[in-house]
């Protein structure tokens, strides 16, 4: 035991002091701050010249209801300019009105694209022309029309109270768990590729060396693979621990020195993109702030600790496998790692994409399976999951990771001391199942 | 007394009988060679005798108790031919380390590491990465963690691989004080000349099984032939003999082999009947060297891969 201690704090030590750590937790939730908040800051600050657009063959229609902005655009109805010649008169597009009431689809030139942008903007405008002539045309009032959309706007609210069967009902906020189940399903799938292929870089590091057998002639193989694969655990749990302190903390003091309403900008800005709805996403969590404090987020630590140390250490044992199995040549690495990282990537795809059903078929068997159940359970969890499931997914994932590092034991005992050639999967099948 | 009993070792892999049935005993506090080709099964006897493999069948007596690896491991320094150290760490945190898997607090650790460094004047490496030592430096620091424990039995194979002369006999004169402190040393090695040096008894292996035991003075008798080199003034007329036969005719020296039955006194007597004056006249044993290659030579120089039922 003590010597399974002492690999522990090795393992621990290099690597939290090691550079590239101290890099990668420091920084990224630095990057990650100067991200969400520096697009709101360019979002925000970015200029756009005014652009100056001549309308040609205006039935009319859009002459009085058509106005441009007093930022960005601005409408001209001229007669003498066409496409020929929009550019020598100071425009930077003419746009075409010539009634094509069918299709409704009108054609603007210029010189230079005007960007997706300023053309959702000038549709906009057409839109918004088109509106109020059918107001007009309908004898409403624009000013009535406007004080109803006010009124009606957000007058109601639902929320979604679970009934369990205690008979007490809970407030569920659907979008927020989504976030926070993909957020830690997003994140136990990171975290098990970059400290999975740790743990095998360090074995195939302890083998090209020839440390290994140094070691092995002081400890039992079964001691240094899992003082590795444990010390890379805490390693990984330092990690995530720093990240949320630091996080928290930049947060409050970012909170504190950027206006409320740059993020509010922020989150309109990218609210048609849906990639970039991390500001917007953002946006979201600060609007439910008060919910926030109904979610067990003890209840949620808790579970993610749980599912990150056993979805780690069922992977863990098989990357440090291996890592014993191959040589110096990373491309071995390559075709080795394949079958274990298929169903990490299978588990991601299967809880990406139900995530809006977190109690569907297929959610709850990957749940249930050890290979997915990390990344799936960790979705399911804050949407609520029935007390027997979350016991029987958890007790197959502690087994599981019993199993598979009993197996990878049997491999890597055998595998770290063979040098030469690559081993094959039947080889491997035979250690792992031949007897002693 | 014997510090370590092997009784009739077998280690079988998939395709060779690396271990066949092998059995000898070192004696406490003696330097003992483990000798063999290539590919004879040396390395997979230390590994089995270090506690990495388990044998298929036999039994190793370590102080007089069955070997035990969990238990005896911290009685056994370790060092194999393929050095191995971890490159990024600095190589007193490494020495200690490794001492400390040995069992050793780390306040006595310390202490033994620096004694070490001090004698292997590696004082002012302590901070210095693995990675900035030359080979050499490396394998001395290999040494040194290897003895570092005051281990009852050092296993060294290779030790003098990639050291210079100064180096070599620095590591050679410790395998000595060693030795004389109590520890017992298996060294194992191809190169002969060192053998015959340093060791008290060897053992030659070849193709997994033991084909020879003994001290280094006994295999030399048991393979004598009865060569003798004769200083002295000769000429071919004078040699015409039935007492032995001219392997080597020089001048003013001969090489020259007793024949049946006859004594090293016959061939003085021969000699001196002749008025032949005898500058110099003793006995050529074959070095263990020869004695390796007749032994060696004619087996396949690789081992041949075989099924294993």
């Amino acid at each position: 035991m003590n010597k399974i201690w002492l690999i522990i704090k090795r393992e621990y030590l290099t690597r939290v002091r090691n550079k590239t750590f101290l890099l990668s937790t420091f920084l990224l939730p630095i990057a990650m701050m100067l991200f969400i908040f520096g697009s709101a800051f360019f979002a925000m600050s970015a200029k756009e010249k005014m652009k100056k657009i001549a309308v040609i063959n205006d039935p009319g229609m859009f002459k009085v209801n058509l106005k441009g902005d007093s930022l960005r655009l601005a409408f001209d109805f001229i007669a003498g300019v066409d496409s020929s010649n929009f550019f020598e008169k100071g425009y930077d597009a003419v746009l075409n009105l010539n009634n094509d009431s069918v299709a409704r689809k009108f054609t603007i030139h210029s010189k230079k694209q005007l960007g997706i942008d300023a053309q959702d903007m000038i549709e906009n405008k057409l839109d918004r022309a088109f509106e109020n002539n059918q107001l007009q045309q309908n004898g409403i009032r624009k000013e009535t029309l406007d004080s109803i959309n006010k009124k009606s706007n957000g007058a109601f609210a639902i929320e979604n109270r679970l009934t369990s069967d205690k008979g007490k009902s809970e407030e569920v906020n659907a979008q927020l768990n989504y976030g926070i189940g993909f957020g830690s399903g997003i994140l136990i799938y990171i975290t098990m590729f970059i400290f999975g292929s740790m743990v095998m870089r360090g074995v195939m590091e302890e083998k090209t060396n020839r440390i290994a057998e140094v070691m092995v002639s002081s400890v039992k193989p079964f001691q240094l693979m899992m003082g590795k694969i444990l010390g890379i655990a805490a390693v990984g749990l330092t990690q995530f621990f720093l990240w949320i302190v630091l996080i928290l903390m930049l947060s409050t003091v970012v909170s504190a020195f950027i206006p409320q309403e740059m993020l509010q900008h922020a989150g309109e800005m990218n609210k048609n993109i849906p990639v970039g709805g991390n500001s917007a996403m953002m946006m979201k969590f600060m609007d439910v702030k008060q919910t926030v404090s109904t979610v067990n987020w003890f209840q949620i630590i808790s579970f993610f600790i749980f599912y990150f140390l056993g979805g780690y250490l069922f992977y863990a044992s098989l990357f440090a496998a291996i890592g014993s199995v191959i040589n110096e040549d990373p491309q071995e690495a390559q075709s080795l790692m394949l079958p274990i990282t298929m169903p990490i990537i299978f588990a991601f795809i299967i809880m990406s994409s139900n995530l809006n059903t977190p109690d569907s078929k297929i959610m709850v068997w990957a749940s249930m399976i050890p290979f997915t159940s990390p990344i799936v359970m960790m979705a399911r969890i804050p949407s609520g999951v029935p007390w027997p499931q979350l016991l029987l997914s958890m007790i197959l994932l502690v087994s599981g990771f019993l199993f598979t590092t009993w197996l990878a034991a049997k491999i890597y005992r055998t595998g770290i001391l063979m040098y030469g050639k690559k081993a094959s999967w039947k080889e491997m099948f035979k250690w792992a199942f031949r007897k002693s | 007394m014997n510090i370590l009993e092997l009784q009739n070792l077998k280690k079988y892999f998939a395709t060779q009988k690396a271990v066949d049935d092998i059995s000898f005993m070192i004696e406490e506090g003696s330097i003992f060679g483990l000798l063999g080709p290539n590919g004879a099964g040396k390395t997979t006897l230390l590994r089995m005798i270090t506690g990495i493999f388990y044998p298929d069948s036999g039994n190793i007596i370590f102080n007089g108790k069955h070997f035990d690896p969990i238990k005896d491991i911290g009685n056994i320094g370790y060092m194999p031919e393929e050095r191995g150290l971890y490159k990024k760490m600095k190589i007193g945190e490494q020495a200690l380390y490794l001492a400390q898997l040995k069992g050793l607090s780390k306040s006595d650790a310390l202490q033994k590491i620096k004694a070490w460094f001090i004698k292997f004047e590696m004082e002012t490496w302590w901070n210095k990465k693995v990675e900035d030592l030359s080979k050499g430096m490396s394998q001395k620091l290999q040494f040194v963690t290897t003895v570092l424990h005051e281990p009852k039995l050092i296993i060294l194979d290779e030790p003098f691989s990639g050291l210079d002369p100064v180096n070599a006999n620095l590591i050679k004169d410790e395998i000595f004080n060693l030795a004389k402190n109590g520890s017992t040393v298996i060294f194992s090695t191809h190169r002969m000349e060192q053998v015959e040096e340093i060791c008290d008894h060897i053992v030659l292996v070849n193709k997994g099984k033991k084909i020879l035991d003994g001290s280094v003075a006994q295999i030399k008798n048991q393979f004598k032939e009865n060569v003798y080199r004769l200083g002295a003034t000769t000429a071919a007329h004078n040699l015409m003999t039935y007492i032995f036969e001219v392997i080597k005719h020089q001048p003013d020296e001969l090489l020259l082999k007793l024949l049946h039955d006859s004594n090293t006194n016959d061939v003085l007597k021969f000699f001196i009947n002749q008025d032949i004056a005898i500058q110099s006249f003793n006995e050529v044993l074959p070095t263990l060297n020869e004695i390796f290659i007749q032994l060696v030579e004619g087996t396949p120089d690789a081992r041949q891969f075989q099924t294993i039922k």
